[in-house]
Order: structure tokens, then C-alpha cells, then sequence
């Protein structure tokens, strides 16, 4: 493994390893020394062409928890905004040492050709509506730590999966380890012809599941006439105490967030016994860190 | 390849309860004693000294577990290898740290592992138990306790075996052919 | 080709060739005699003769959609590079789009371009008007005087004429004229912010897509205003299994209507952009389709009811082709591997023979614009392309003389190329060197 682009793909033996890479990890977050020497001496650009707090952070941390030295490129105020193109943005960073680039991008794509351009790894943060892998990842392993096992799982992942990165990570990384995916949400926000189980119907969607993802709900989506209002996904789709307790009183819910608390999921249910959502971001650390060790711990097995 | 047996069972037995013997006998008993077994063939090790401990004073010391994956100073130049995690649950500040392994080598395993108990609290002391010394010291450590001490060669291979995880208890010297060492 | 020509001969003798002459349906094996620039009946005194052998000779390749740059652009491409890429890939007549910088709208432009590429004199380049002044879809633009000045159709391409009722009245306007309105077909409040079709892969890739509707509807209007006005229409590049049915109602309903296939959408599909890593390399407006829809444009090819294929031609500086995907420009520069991508998706699967084939980008063409030429027939002008219909090679976008180099075939092996290029009696290209 060179760079880090997609769960679309991936081995279910090098997706397995990840996971108990990052297991194995996050014991590192209990320890009264939140610091390794593994990374020593690494140089990590984040390199940020869209907002992100968590992320960022999360990437942030994980390479200072690994003794790595870590630099925040922020698009804006930048020599992108004097034209510099992202290849040359990239290239430089790597002429001043760099030893790996983590990217977010608004344009799908950016980050597998960046890593085709690269000598370093490359690894993804999320790039337009393609991919989230290492979300996808903690999802994994966050799920794994709740459910036990990820095999035969039954996942439901509910919202605007049309628009979402996170969502297509989610279905490829679930898929892989042999849950069973199912896609809920209104008809013009599922992406048809992907060959996935697909239903508009809250109850069926969700009823039984093992997991639940719940997708947040972009607002300009109902300026864009996808949805008619809030109030109206709110009542169809929204992820509410009652919902849960009934058609699903087993499921992890779990959020990628920012969460609009309210709509497409409750208070009651975000900060109850079902919710997974901390654990998703204290895994995404150890994720974040076996991703980094796993592509610059170690000779570069090409 | 010619194989020699430098212990067999009845030896490694031995040899085990005689370190047990002297971590009691150097540590005035074993009240604060904590016994880390370094993964991985460090583990079994150490909970065999934490019985035999436990038959000669009655006491059950606590054992933990290293990896020292994450503090290798060679990991650049090594494939990538996988870590699992350590269990470190047991305070050990103010305790005496007994750290375990099967061979005692260049020493740069035990370097890595002290780095990695200083993450986790600062001991009284640490002492080292090891059932093979072959040598070769790359850096000034020494073990405290000693099962056998095996004058090797750089280019000979001590291979460790033991009930827990290869079915027997063996420790066996491996010589390369046409070594003229 | 062996021979002992000498430089300014213009008698030539091609033995042993296979004749396929769209024009006069003929395919025979013959000799082709050319002298002082035309077609003659046999052998003179001080002909060259060129060995044939294993060679096709088709009169008059055309390709009437491409796009030169040149007033405006020519960092992308100009008339002298465009015309030595047309030459490369075996063509003879192209039809050059007006959305230049300024757009060809007047027939001062069409003069001074038609002009230009005769003093260049690789290729006869006939000049496309726009439809609407500048092509910004609000006033119609000098039609008739454009067609006196040279304009062999009318177009606003790159972007439709999306108003409906503009585009009534100019295809009620070209039919007192002789040539039609050549229309890029897309509704854009379907296609806004895509980048790519609509359907699995673009799922997949996270890459928003257009649904082959976003084509079709477009199709379907246009096809109702043609048979309401009589006006000639011709569709530009389709692609799409509802643009190929609106084209049938429309040869059921007797109306002026011709169409275009290109040869990207003939050969690829869309699994080229995730092929290409998401690069914006296989970007290309109306996008590759899958082989649902590839399938049937072949078929539409073959039975006659796309008539022409036309590359498109777009060429684009890599600088802007590097762009991240919704920046990067549309296009792909197709002169140079329309034969080779056409022979590969039509010819050696099968589904045609060489003439009709070889029909649809010459007799094809001429009929969808009005043109008129006789064929291989002595005294006619003799434009004149040689083509190993065998021969195998690799696409290496470098080498092309066209200054776009942007093409998601690089690299691809094609099977067919044209050896010869020869403009009223002049060779233009030869082995594959442009002579001028």
C-alpha cells in the first residue's frame, strides 16, 4: 500500500489489517503519554483546499501523537488564491521534505491523480462527493467495536447519499467486510444504476439493522429543489427516539457529523445509550494513525 | 544447517525458576514487583516466572504486555510490520519493572521497551530477565537475570520455541553452513 | 510507396489500389490516375506511379465538425496546425465551428477564414456561421449573407441555441437557404454543474452527471421544430438511445433531418474517466456514454440513420486540460484518430462494410450540409485519401501535429490509418509527414 485513495477496491485482507492496526492503536489515546516515537523525524502536510475542523484535527493529532511534525496548508489567503495550481502546491511541499500529504479536496478525483503525480504517499481526507476513507474506516471500526464483528451486519446508511463522500466509503467498506448495506433516502438523493439496495421507506430501510448511519442534511439541498423542506425530511427520514426504540432497538447510530440536531437525527437519540458518534471521533484518531504508520512506518513495499 | 539443542524442556523449567528465585531473593520478596513480557515470546515467558513466583512466595505478581513495535529504531529500514497493542493497566509508577524477553541480543529491543515504560510512568527500577544472553551488545545494557548464557556467533541464530505458542519447549543454536566463524 | 517523383510533379499514377468511392458506390480494385490537380481517365506521359498494393482509395474524406481556435485561441490550436492535423488524419474538407474569439458571425469572418486556410492550403476548409450574433442566443445572425460569403451551415456549437423559439426561426430562415442548422443539443438547466453521463460509474467516481435525457429532450424539440418549419436540421454528436429515436420519428415524419456520431463516443465508453484516474482528460460535452448507448449509436451508424461521423475536434492547451474536473474544458482533439477509433469500432468488429463506412465521412457529410461532389470521376477535383485499412498502431498524443495533444486515447492501439493525403492533385501528407 503506497497511498491511501479509496475503500472502493481494497483488499478485504489490507482492509482487515487497517482495522486492527487501529485497534491495536487507540490504546495509545489511554496513556497518561499521548506520544510515540514511531513517526520521528516524518514531515505530514494537511493540505486543506475545502473547511475542516475535524478532520483536520483528527489528522492533526494523530501525526503529532506519533511524533511525526505536522504542517496545516489552508487553501485560502495561500498562493493558490495567486494562482498557483494544486500540482504545484503539492510538488513544492514535497521539494521542502515533505514525507506525505494528506489532502481534502472539493473536486472528486484530485487526490488519486495527486498520488499518481507524487512520489510520497497521498492520503485522501475527502474529495468531493467520491470518498472519506478514513471515515470510512472509523466507521468500521467503530461499528466492530460495538457490534462485535462486522460480518453479516445489517447496515443502513439514511440521507442525502447521492451528494456524499462519506456515504460511498461507508457502502464499499461495509460491502467488503460482508455486511449487508441498504441505501435510505428520498429517490433523488440515492445514486441510482449502483447496483446497491435501495429503499425510500424509513421503517423498511432501518427495520432490524445492526447499524445505522444517519447522513447529514445539507440545507442548500432544499434551495436546490431537492427536498421540499426540513420539516418534510425531518418527518419522513429523521432518525427520531420513538423510530429507534421501535423498528430498530439494537442498531448503533452513528454520524459522520457536523449533526443537525433536530433534523435528520434527535437529540434524544445522538446523546443515548445507541450512539456511537464519540466513538466514531476517538477512533478516528487511531484510524488517522494506523493509516500514517501503516504508509510511512516501514520500507515501501510498492 | 546444522541445529543444536542448548535447552530442552527440563532446562528451560529450570533456568525459569532459578530467575524467579533471584528476582525474590534481589527484590527482598515480591510486594512490588511487576513482571512485563515483551511480545511476543516475552509473554508466556513472564507468566511462567509470575507461577513460579507465585509457588515461592505465594504471591501473584501482576504481568503486562509490550509492544515495542511503535519504538524501534530500525523501522525505516524493516518491511512494514503491524503492531498490537501493549497492556500497560497495572500502575507502575514507584514499582519495580521486570522486563522479559526470550533472547538478549544487540540490546536495541530493550532500549526500545524502556522507551516505551517511560510513556507509561516512571518505575522505581527496571530489571531484565532474559532466557538467552547470546551477546553482540550494541548498546551498554546487561541483563539482571540470566538463564543461560550462550557465546554465539553474529551469523548464527538462536531460535526460541516454547509450549505456548510452537507446541514444545526447546531453545536451539542454528549455524549456517560453510560458517567459518 | 516507392517511386521516382520529383518535387512538383502533379501526374500521378496509383496502381493496384482498392478504389471504395462512396460517391459513385463503387468498390473495385484499379488504378487511380490524377493529373494537374484532377482525376483522369488513364495513363499520360510523366506520371509517377505509386504501388497501391494493400491500400484503400477513398475520394474526398470529410469532417465536418471541428474547431480550429483561430481568431482567438490559437494558444489551443490555428488554422495552420488545425489544417496539418486534418491532413494527418487523412481528410481533405473539413467544416470549422464558429465559437472563436470573436465568433464567426459575419460574412467578413467567413471570407477572411475561408481565405486563410485556401493560403494555407493543407485541407479545403469550409467556415460554419453562427446562428445568433456571437452566439448569445438573442438576435439571429447575417445568415444570408454568411452562405453568400462561404458558410456551409449555421451553428451556435459549444452551447445550444436553447431558446425555442429563436431556434424555430432560424431553422424557418435556412430553409429559403441552402445549408442547415447545425445544432449542439443539450438542455442546460439538465446538464448545469455535470461533468460526466449520469449512471454507475459517475456514482461511483463521486462525479456529478448529466442523464443522457439532458441530450435528448433537446433532440426531441428540435426534431418538432424542424418538421413544424421544414427547416434542415442537423443534430451534432449524438449519443443518446432517446436522441436516436427522436431521429427516427423524424426520417418516419419526412423531416430535414441528418445527424452526427463522433468517433470518441463510437469507440469509448464512460469507464474512460475512471480508466484515467478521474482526469479530466476523457472530459468531453455531450460525455462518453455506456455501452448501452454506445451500442446503439454503433447500430444508428451502420443502418444510415447517423449518416456522418465528425471527430469534434477540440483541441485544448494541457495547461487547462490539468485543470481540477469542473474547470477543465470540454473536448478532445479527434483529426488524427478518426480513422484509426472508427476502422477499430465499426470496421474491424464487423458491423460495417468498408463502403458504407466509409459513406459516413464523405457522401455522408456532403449530404447533411448540401455540398456537392461527383466522386472519383474523371475531372473531378482529386481529393484523394490513401488508407492501410490493417494497419495497427499505437495513439501517442505527442506526436500529433495538432497543437491539442488532449485525448483519452493515448496510448490506445487502433487498427486502420491513413498513409496518404492528397488536396486537388497536391499531396498534403505522406507516410504519415505532413508536406507543408
Amino acid at each position: 500500500m503506497r497511498d491511501f485513495i479509496k475503500l472502493e477496491g481494497m483488499d478485504s485482507s489490507d482492509l482487515k489489517a487497517l482495522i486492527s492496526l487501529a485497534e491495536s492503536l487507540s490504546e495509545i489515546l489511554s496513556r497518561p503519554i499521548k506520544k510515540v516515537p514511531t513517526l520521528r523525524g516524518r514531515a505530514i502536510a494537511n493540505v486543506f483546499f475545502e473547511a475542516s475542523t475535524r478532520t483536520r484535527n483528527s489528522f492533526e493529532l494523530a501525526g503529532k501523537y506519533m511524533s511525526a511534525d505536522v504542517i496545516n496548508f489552508q487553501a485560502s489567503g495561500s498562493s493558490v488564491e495567486k494562482g498557483e495550481t494544486l500540482w504545484d502546491t503539492a510538488r513544492n511541499l514535497t521539494a521542502m521534505g515533505i514525507d506525505a500529504v494528506v489532502i481534502r479536496h472539493q473536486v472528486s478525483g484530485i487526490p488519486g491523480l495527486l498520488a499518481d503525480l507524487l512520489d510520497v504517499p497521498v492520503i485522501n481526507a475527502g474529495d468531493g462527493m467520491h470518498e472519506h476513507p478514513t471515515q470510512g474506516l472509523l466507521d468500521l471500526v467503530a461499528a466492530k467495536a460495538r457490534k462485535g464483528r462486522l460480518e453479516g451486519l445489517k447496515v443502513a446508511i439514511v440521507g442525502d447519499v447521492l451528494h456524499s463522500r462519506v456515504a460511498r466509503s461507508d457502502l464499499w467498506g461495509f460491502q467488503t467486510m460482508g455486511a449487508e448495506v441498504t441505501l435510505v433516502g428520498p429517490p433523488n438523493l440515492l445514486p441510482a444504476e449502483l447496483g446497491v439496495a435501495m429503499t425510500s421507506n424509513l421503517e423498511e430501510g432501518i427495520k432490524g439493522c445492526d447499524v445505522i448511519q444517519v447522513l447529514r442534511l445539507q440545507h442548500e439541498r432544499q434551495k436546490g429543489g431537492s427536498i421540499p423542506s426540513v420539516r418534510e425530511y425531518r418527518a419522513l427520514f429523521g432518525i427520531t427516539g420513538p423510530r429507534l426504540a421501535q423498528w430498530a432497538p439494537d442498531a448503533c447510530v452513528m454520524h459522520p457529523g457536523p449533526q443537525n440536531r433536530g433534523v435528520e437525527i434527535d437529540s434524544d437519540v445522538l446523546d443515548g445509550p445507541q450512539s456511537a458518534v464519540l466513538d466514531q471521533v476517538r477512533y478516528g484518531v487511531a484510524v488517522r494513525m494506523a493509516v500514517l504508520y501503516r504508509l510511512l512506518g516501514g520500507t515501501h513495499d510498492i | 544447517m546444522a541445529k543444536a539443542e542448548i535447552l530442552d524442556h527440563d532446562g528451560m523449567r529450570r533456568a525459569l525458576m532459578r530467575i524467579a528465585h533471584e528476582i525474590v531473593e534481589r527484590n527482598h520478596g515480591a510486594s512490588d514487583i511487576v513482571l512485563v513480557g515483551i511480545r511476543s515470546r516475552g509473554v508466556p515467558l513472564a507468566h511462567r516466572i509470575q507461577q513460579n513466583i507465585e509457588a515461592i512466595e505465594h504471591v501473584l505478581v501482576p504481568v503486562q504486555i509490550l509492544d515495542i513495535g511503535l519504538y524501534r529504531d530500525d523501522w525505516f529500514q524493516r518491511p512494514f510490520n503491524p503492531v498490537e497493542s501493549s497492556k500497560i493497566t497495572t500502575a507502575i509508577n514507584k514499582r519495580v519493572v521486570v522486563l522479559v524477553d526470550d533472547v538478549l541480543f544487540t540490546g536495541r529491543t530493550i532500549r526500545a521497551a524502556m522507551d516505551a515504560l517511560s510513556d507509561y510512568g516512571r518505575p522505581q527500577a527496571i530489571q531484565l530477565a532474559v532466557l538467552v544472553d547470546r551477546g553482540h551488545r550494541e548498546l551498554p545494557i546487561r541483563a539482571d537475570f540470566v538463564g543461560k548464557n550462550l557465546p554465539t556467533a553474529r551469523s548464527e541464530k538462536v531460535a526460541v520455541r516454547l509450549e505456548e505458542s510452537d507446541g514444545e519447549d526447546q531453545v536451539v543454536l542454528i549455524k549456517p553452513e560453510n560458517d567459518d566463524a | 510507396m516507392t517511386s521516382n517523383e520529383t518535387v512538383g510533379n502533379t501526374r500521378w499514377h496509383i496502381k493496384n489500389v482498392r478504389i471504395l468511392d462512396p460517391f459513385t458506390a463503387t468498390d473495385a480494385m484499379g488504378d487511380v490516375f490524377i493529373v494537374d490537380g484532377r482525376f483522369a481517365a488513364g495513363p499520360v506521359q510523366g506520371m509517377t506511379v505509386i504501388e497501391g498494393q494493400g491500400l484503400w482509395a477513398v475520394p474526398r474524406m470529410t469532417d465536418i465538425h471541428v474547431h480550429f481556435r483561430e481568431p482567438g485561441q490559437e494558444h489551443k490550436e490555428d488554422l495552420l496546425s488545425g489544417s496539418r492535423a486534418a491532413a494527418a488524419g487523412g481528410f481533405t474538407v473539413v467544416a470549422a465551428m464558429p465559437n472563436t474569439s470573436p465568433v464567426i458571425d459575419s460574412a467578413a469572418l467567413v471570407a477572411w477564414e475561408r481565405n486563410r486556410a485556401r493560403e494555407i492550403g493543407l485541407v479545403e476548409l469550409w467556415p460554419m456561421g453562427a446562428v445568433t450574433k456571437g452566439s448569445a442566443g438573442q438576435e439571429l445572425a447575417e445568415l444570408g449573407l454568411m452562405e453568400e460569403a462561404g458558410a456551409m451551415g449555421f451553428s451556435d456549437d459549444g452551447k445550444p441555441v436553447a431558446n425555442a423559439r429563436m431556434m424555430r426561426s432560424a431553422l424557418s430562415y435556412v430553409s429559403m437557404l441552402g445549408h442547415p442548422i447545425v445544432q449542439h443539443a443539450e438542455d442546460l438547466s439538465l446538464s448545469e454543474g455535470t461533468v460526466m453521463h449520469e449512471g454507475a460509474i459517475s456514482h461511483q467516481l463521486g462525479l456529478s452527471g448529466a442523464p443522457a435525457a439532458a441530450e435528448s429532450v433537446m433532440v426531441w424539440r428540435d426534431v418538432e421544430l424542424s418538421i413544424l418549419t421544414s427547416g434542415p436540421l442537423h443534430v451534432a454528436h449524438v449519443t443518446a438511445i432517446g436522441s436516436l429515436e427522436a431521429l427516427e420519428y423524424a426520417a418516419r415524419r419526412g423531416a430535414p433531418v441528418t445527424a452526427e456520431a463522433t468517433p470518441h463516443h463510437l469507440l469509448l465508453t464512460d469507464s474512460a474517466v475512471s480508466d484515467w484516474n478521474s482526469s479530466p482528460i476523457s472530459k468531453v460535452n455531450p460525455p462518453l456514454r455506456p455501452t448501452t448507448h454506445r451500442a446503439a449509436l454503433r447500430q444508428a451508424v451502420a443502418s444510415g440513420l447517423v449518416s456522418v461521423i465528425a471527430s469534434d475536434h477540440a483541441p485544448h492547451h494541457m495547461d487547462e486540460k490539468a485543470a481540477p474536473f469542473p474547470q477543465a474544458p470540454y473536448g478532445i482533439s479527434g483529426l488524427e484518430t478518426s480513422v484509426g477509433a472508427v476502422f477499430t469500432a465499426l470496421l474491424h468488429s464487423g458491423l460495417m462494410d468498408p463502403l458504407t463506412l466509409l459513406a459516413r465521412m464523405t457522401v455522408g457529410p456532403h449530404r447533411a450540409l448540401r455540398a456537392h461532389y461527383p466522386g472519383l470521376v474523371q475531372g473531378a477535383a482529386a481529393d484523394l485519401t490513401l488508407i492501410d485499412p490493417h494497419a495497427s498502431w499505437i495513439v501517442d498524443s505527442r506526436a500529433f501535429y495538432s497543437q491539442g495533444h488532449n485525448t483519452p486515447m493515448d496510448g490506445m492501439q487502433l487498427k486502420g490509418r491513413a498513409v496518404g493525403t492528397m488536396l486537388r492533385g497536391v499531396w498534403t501528407m505522406r507516410e504519415g509527414q505532413v508536406l507543408a
